[in-house]
């Protein structure tokens, strides 16, 4: 921890030149909650084309528009976690150096909540969006769109989400019931 | 005594004392420390006797101020995720130098060469496009202070001892720049939202694709593309080329590295908007897009982890922030809450900024609890810690507020108390 080397001590003389505070509690101006205009810019936006639009697109919805083509299973989904993820996962998702996936259900209310997929995450296809966007930590976007589906089969399975045979795809991953899918209020728009 | 007016216990004094107009020269002699017989040498100093070094193309500090860094805390296992904080007790004023911004990064930062580099708005939109750094440089810039604050700062404050650290380390996820940039409400504009679009998914060019939804609402509120910090391009580690600045709202939804805005109807519900940065209530119900940063306060100096010089006059200084707007007040206790004071706030004070207060107090070197208690301007107060817990428990993680208290102690160490 750093000492105060710097100093919490002032010199008198220091002082008598700080003149340029005001008091606190005096009338400042109102916060103002008139909408700023908006500046007119130059129009330099480029169009963009389809494909690039197309090939940016990753994000995932609940509703699952935009899951790319392609399936995978728990089984296919272990081979890939336990060369890929299970250094910073642990074994099955029990968590290591970094995130625990699997386990928890129940104890939200407790004084140590378990915060994983399924005792948590209120969506599947977050999951999806995630690990094909971030994951595995030191190679994104290294996996294919059938090796992320397998991977999401597995951490769903693990958590008895889904059964052992099912077959995530753009089709079936949105309409996994997540165990916390009622869990979240929402703060936004705030109430006036 | 004019001048010299005790205005709470502990020994705090009235906030005229530090004006020239005001302070008495007899009251002020009074309170004058001896000063120990000075060990300057009479002898002319060799960089007097010789020209100094030239100019430089790109300025570096002194090198005896080299010890003031940020505290870099990694997440274990990476080099690249995790934070460092600002050293709030080494710093005055309100502006962060951008070298000692704090980082919160989910996958490192990334090494962007700008013409490489495009930002994409689409989806419920009449017009997708596409700009680059040079493009946004043309556009209307505005330059405003906002502090950023990671939605995460002061956590361990929810710990059930309180743990022996600097102001900076407990509390500097929060720095405060001259943001300058293109308001979003004109990008979005050019690119025409359809009424259909009420949220943005904003996702950085990071190796996390970092990804927020955020209301359009805000984007057209106070929203910058920001291109700009403290005057020069922003550091890398603050989202160069360019970033989104949501002034007032938790850190990580001003998404750095810019890369993507998507107009949607409803949120993405990204990993960022419900496994993390969402507030679990003991009832076991998490509260969602909880955006914008609580009014709070900390003092700065004296700090935790430090020792104070021995009896006499001292300046508590500090900062306070809400992210609904400005600070109107800051109070200061000197024993533990049971009696305060208002404290100097330095102007200007911006809206959705820190703001710098002061207070003028005689340390008798006995023991003391010093406190500050911060209101914005919507009447918002800074809560205790325990009204905090009371209404959150301690599982909450997030968007800590609460007043911090110091306690010093006889012998002058600093540390950091719940009361």
């Amino acid at each position: 921890m750093f000492t105060c080397d710097r100093g919490v001590r002032f010199a008198i003389a220091a002082l008598m030149f700080a003149g340029v505070t005001t008091m606190a509690g005096q009338a400042q101006r109102p916060a103002s909650r008139s909408r700023p205009v908006v500046p007119q810019g130059p129009g330099l936006g480029v169009p963009a084309a389809e494909a690039l639009v197309a090939a940016w697109d990753v994000s995932i919805p609940p509703d699952g528009t935009g899951l790319p083509p392609g399936s995978g299973n728990p089984a296919q989904g272990a081979q890939i976690f336990n060369t890929k993820c299970i250094a910073c996962h642990g074994p099955e998702g029990a968590g290591s150096v970094n995130d625990r996936l699997v386990g928890g259900q129940g104890t939200l209310t407790s004084a140590a909540p378990v915060r994983t997929i399924g005792s948590f995450w209120p969506y599947a296809t977050t999951l999806f969006d995630y690990v094909r966007r971030a994951m595995p930590y030191p190679q994104p976007h290294s996996l294919s769109d059938p090796e992320v589906y397998a991977l999401v089969a597995y951490l769903l399975n693990l958590n008895g989400v889904i059964a052992k045979d099912a077959v995530m795809d753009a089709k079936t991953l949105p309409r996994v019931e997540m165990p916390n899918r009622a869990g979240f209020e929402r703060a936004y728009p705030p109430r006036r | 005594m004019p001048g010299l007016q005790v205005v709470a216990g502990g020994g705090l004094l009235h906030r005229r004392l530090f004006l020239k107009e005001s302070a008495g020269a007899a009251a002020l002699a009074l309170l004058r420390a001896t000063p120990a017989s000075a060990a300057q040498s009479q002898e002319v100093p060799g960089y007097m006797k010789a020209p100094g070094q030239g100019m430089r193309p790109y300025g570096e500090r002194s090198p005896h101020e080299s010890a003031v860094q940020r505290l870099v805390v990694p997440v274990t296992g990476t080099t690249g995720s995790g934070s460092s904080r600002t050293p709030l007790e080494h710093l005055e004023g309100i502006i962060t130098p951008s070298s000692l911004h704090f980082e919160r990064h989910h996958s490192g930062v990334p090494d962007i060469a700008p013409a490489d580099h495009r930002l994409l708005i689409h989806g419920l939109v009449e017009r997708p496009l596409t700009f680059d750094l040079a493009a946004l440089s043309r556009y209307p810039l505005v330059s405003r202070v906002h502090f950023v604050e990671c939605s995460g700062n002061s956590t361990a404050l929810y710990a059930a001892e309180p743990l022996q650290a600097t102001a900076g380390s407990l509390h500097g996820m929060v720095s405060c720049s001259e943001w300058t940039g293109v308001p979003l409400g004109t990008l979005l504009a050019e690119a025409g939202v359809q009424p259909a679009g009420r949220w943005l998914l904003a996702e950085g060019a990071d190796a996390a694709s970092m990804s927020r939804s955020i209301p359009v609402e805000k984007a057209l509120d106070d929203a910058l593309v920001a291109i700009y910090q403290n005057g020069e391009r922003l550091r890398p580690e603050n989202g160069y080329p360019m970033r989104l600045l949501l002034p007032g709202w938790e850190g990580n939804t001003n998404v750095k590295w810019l890369r993507r805005l998507k107009v949607t109807a409803e949120p993405v519900m990204t990993k960022d908007e419900t496994s993390k940065y969402t507030d679990l209530m003991p009832d076991g119900k998490a509260r969602q897009f909880t955006f914008p940063m609580g009014v709070k306060s900390v003092i700065t100096s004296p700090s935790g982890g430090g020792q104070m010089l021995g009896p006499g006059l001292y300046q508590i200084s500090g900062l306070a922030w809400s992210g609904a707007g400005r600070i109107r007040r800051v109070d200061v206790s000197a024993d533990g809450g049971k009696t305060w004071a208002p404290a100097a706030l330095s102007e200007p004070v911006h809206s959705k900024a820190l703001t710098r207060f002061r207070m003028a107090w005689r340390w008798d070197g006995g023991p003391v609890v010093l406190a500050s208690r911060a209101a914005d301007d919507t009447g918002a107060v800074q809560p205790t810690r325990r009204a905090l817990i009371a209404e959150r428990g301690t599982p909450f993680r997030y968007h800590y507020h609460a007043i911090q208290s110091w306690s010093v102690a006889g012998n002058g160490e600093v540390r950091n108390v719940y009361v």
